[in-house]
């Protein structure tokens, strides 16, 4: 093997014998990926991986201006937003990649689960993945608050609110969430010690794991591929595969540049602890088909809290997904029941459900109540308090 | 303590060996265990202490409040909602809706108590009437003094 390989330079022979790079790079160039009709669906993980690497540069970047406290995290972005210079830009790069981050990642699962691409030897590069999954959420969860405006701040309310209904485990969780009993500024710093420092560090074991595991099995051929005898032969992933990669990157650069661009990240307005929800209070797009969700369900579902039920229905769709490998039997030439040829229509399903419940989220009629003269009371809740022991 | 047979050391190994596994697993096991207690109990928050007001004195002054409107106040460490009914009467209630913790709203239009999260609707009682949430608001007891306002809780 060895003496097949092209002679380099001195300095690669003096870093190979120390580090081993020729390891490395039999590693790199055993990848292939497949060519045929479903091949588009390849760019989306490498696409996820790009629009991390921005997370990661203009997250460090956002950190060199940024306080992390209740009296001063939003005048610090507020700052960021008008007078460092190109602070508006970082910090709008900085939200719309974390935004088309966390839809290029449902696309890519969505896109491996309905190809079932988690068939064996693929279950951990799945359940790595689903990880993956549940700490960019947790990323955009804890990203939001840090700006600590109002919307954010109810937000937040709802979002541990939703685990402290959870049994049995749900009030603990609640105020390691909260760092109290109520969402102050002791969420706020816990909130950035989870979104700069706990979350990084989890992704990047995870993501190490996720990466390798794609770079040791190599690309997945969808079975409904193989049955009509393949595809149209196969790219090696290095460089030809990369490249088009990088054509794909460029491309989720320049959208992201535009959006910030056009669509600058919003501040709204400074939380207040003593203030009521604002009308037409919503979450992030992606958790709006939950939020949607929980406004149709009745107050009591079967002698149980409707939110109760409707979250523990929430997990329960979520643990069928992370374990599907294991909960699908069919295996390549072999009949089987035909309840696993049904879990497509499932998956289908769960779409739909989702983007209905996205629609009707956003379709929903805002009620005007800024009109109303009794409201401007609401804005200065501390004038007139004073404690009676 | 009785000798050991042939077969059980070729099973566990020798007893020596099994004891010196069993102080290493163990001494791991402490090693672990007392450096991940105190971070854990380190990440759960202290407990702060409750405000045991069970009444406030709002320096609003009543004739200042128009029938059919409200106001968040606050109540200790909780936020309150203070109305006047379209007939004059005030009342207040706890001002965090039993659904999932936002504070509520009085709606004009409505003529009652609104929240904005998840459209919970409760009547001029505090009672849920439409909507998500399970249980209806607290109910405070409110006394108009001296242009004063006293919220209290029945204890």
């Amino acid at each position: 093997m060895a003496s097949a390989e092209p002679r380099r330079g001195r300095a690669w022979e003096w870093l190979d014998s120390r580090l081993g790079l020729a390891g490395f790079e039999r590693l790199a160039r055993k990848k292939e990926v497949p060519v045929h009709r479903h091949t588009i669906w390849y760019y989306l993980g490498g696409m996820t991986l790009f629009l991390f690497i921005v997370q990661v540069g203009t997250g460090i970047l956002l950190l060199f201006y940024y306080r992390a406290s209740a009296s001063e995290a939003y005048e610090s972005i507020r700052f960021i937003m008008t007078e460092v210079k190109f602070g508006w830009l970082i910090r709008s790069i900085h939200h719309w990649a974390a935004n088309l981050m966390i839809l290029t990642l449902f696309l890519h699962m969505f896109s491996v689960l309905i190809l079932r691409a988690y068939r064996p030897p693929r279950e951990l590069t799945w359940l790595t993945g689903a990880g993956l999954l549940v700490v960019t959420l947790a990323f955009g969860f804890t990203g939001y608050l840090l700006p600590w405006n109002q919307l954010a701040y109810f937000a937040t309310r709802v979002g541990t609110q939703i685990v402290g209904v959870v049994p049995v485990v749900g009030e603990g969780m609640l105020r390691l969430l909260r760092g109290g009993d109520d969402v102050s500024g002791a969420t706020l710093t816990r909130f950035y010690a989870f979104h700069a420092a706990v979350l990084p560090t989890l992704i990047v074991g995870i993501l190490a794991v996720h990466v390798y595991l794609v770079q040791k099995h190599g690309m997945s051929t969808p079975p409904s591929v193989e049955k009509r005898g393949g595809g149209r032969g196969a790219l090696p992933f290095m460089p030809h595969f990369l490249l088009r990669d990088l054509v794909g990157w460029l491309a989720a650069l320049a959208i992201v540049a535009a959006l910030a661009a056009y669509f600058p990240a919003e501040l709204g307005e400074k939380a207040d602890p003593f203030a009521s929800a604002p009308a037409g209070i919503r979450p992030e797009w992606y958790f709006m088909f939950m939020f949607q969700t929980l406004k149709y369900l009745p107050p009591h579902i079967l002698g149980m809290e409707g939110e109760v039920v409707g979250i523990m229905a929430f997990g329960l769709g979520a643990l069928v997904l992370i374990f599907v490998p294991f909960i699908d039997r069919r295996r390549d030439g072999k009949p089987s029941h035909p309840f696993f040829g049904f879990l497509n229509y499932v998956w289908f399903g769960m779409i739909a459900f989702i983007l209905i419940m996205t629609y009707l989220g956003y379709a929903e009629p805002v009620p005007d109540t800024s009109a109303q003269p009794g409201v401007e009371a609401v804005a200065e809740p501390a004038g007139g308090e004073e404690a009676v022991p | 303590m009785t000798e050991p047979t042939h077969d059980s050391i070729r099973e566990k190994g020798p007893v020596r060996r099994r004891f010196l596994n069993w102080l290493l697993g163990t001494g791991a096991g402490a090693v672990c265990a007392s450096v991940l207690y105190p971070v854990a109990r380190y990440l759960v928050p202290p407990e702060v202490e409750e405000s045991d007001a069970n009444q406030v004195t709002l320096t609003i002054d009543p004739r200042d409040i128009a029938p059919n409107s409200g106001q968040i106040f606050r109540f200790g460490s909780r936020p309150g909602m203070l109305i006047r009914t379209p007939q004059g009467e005030l009342r207040a209630f706890d001002g965090m809706c039993t659904h999932l913790d936002c504070i509520v709203q009085y709606r004009e239009d409505l003529g009652h108590i609104w929240c904005a999260c998840h459209n919970g609707h409760y009547d001029l009682r505090g009672v849920n009437i439409a909507g998500p949430p399970p249980r209806p608001l607290q109910p405070y007891t409110v006394i108009e003094q001296d242009g004063k306002i006293v919220v209290s809780k029945d204890v």
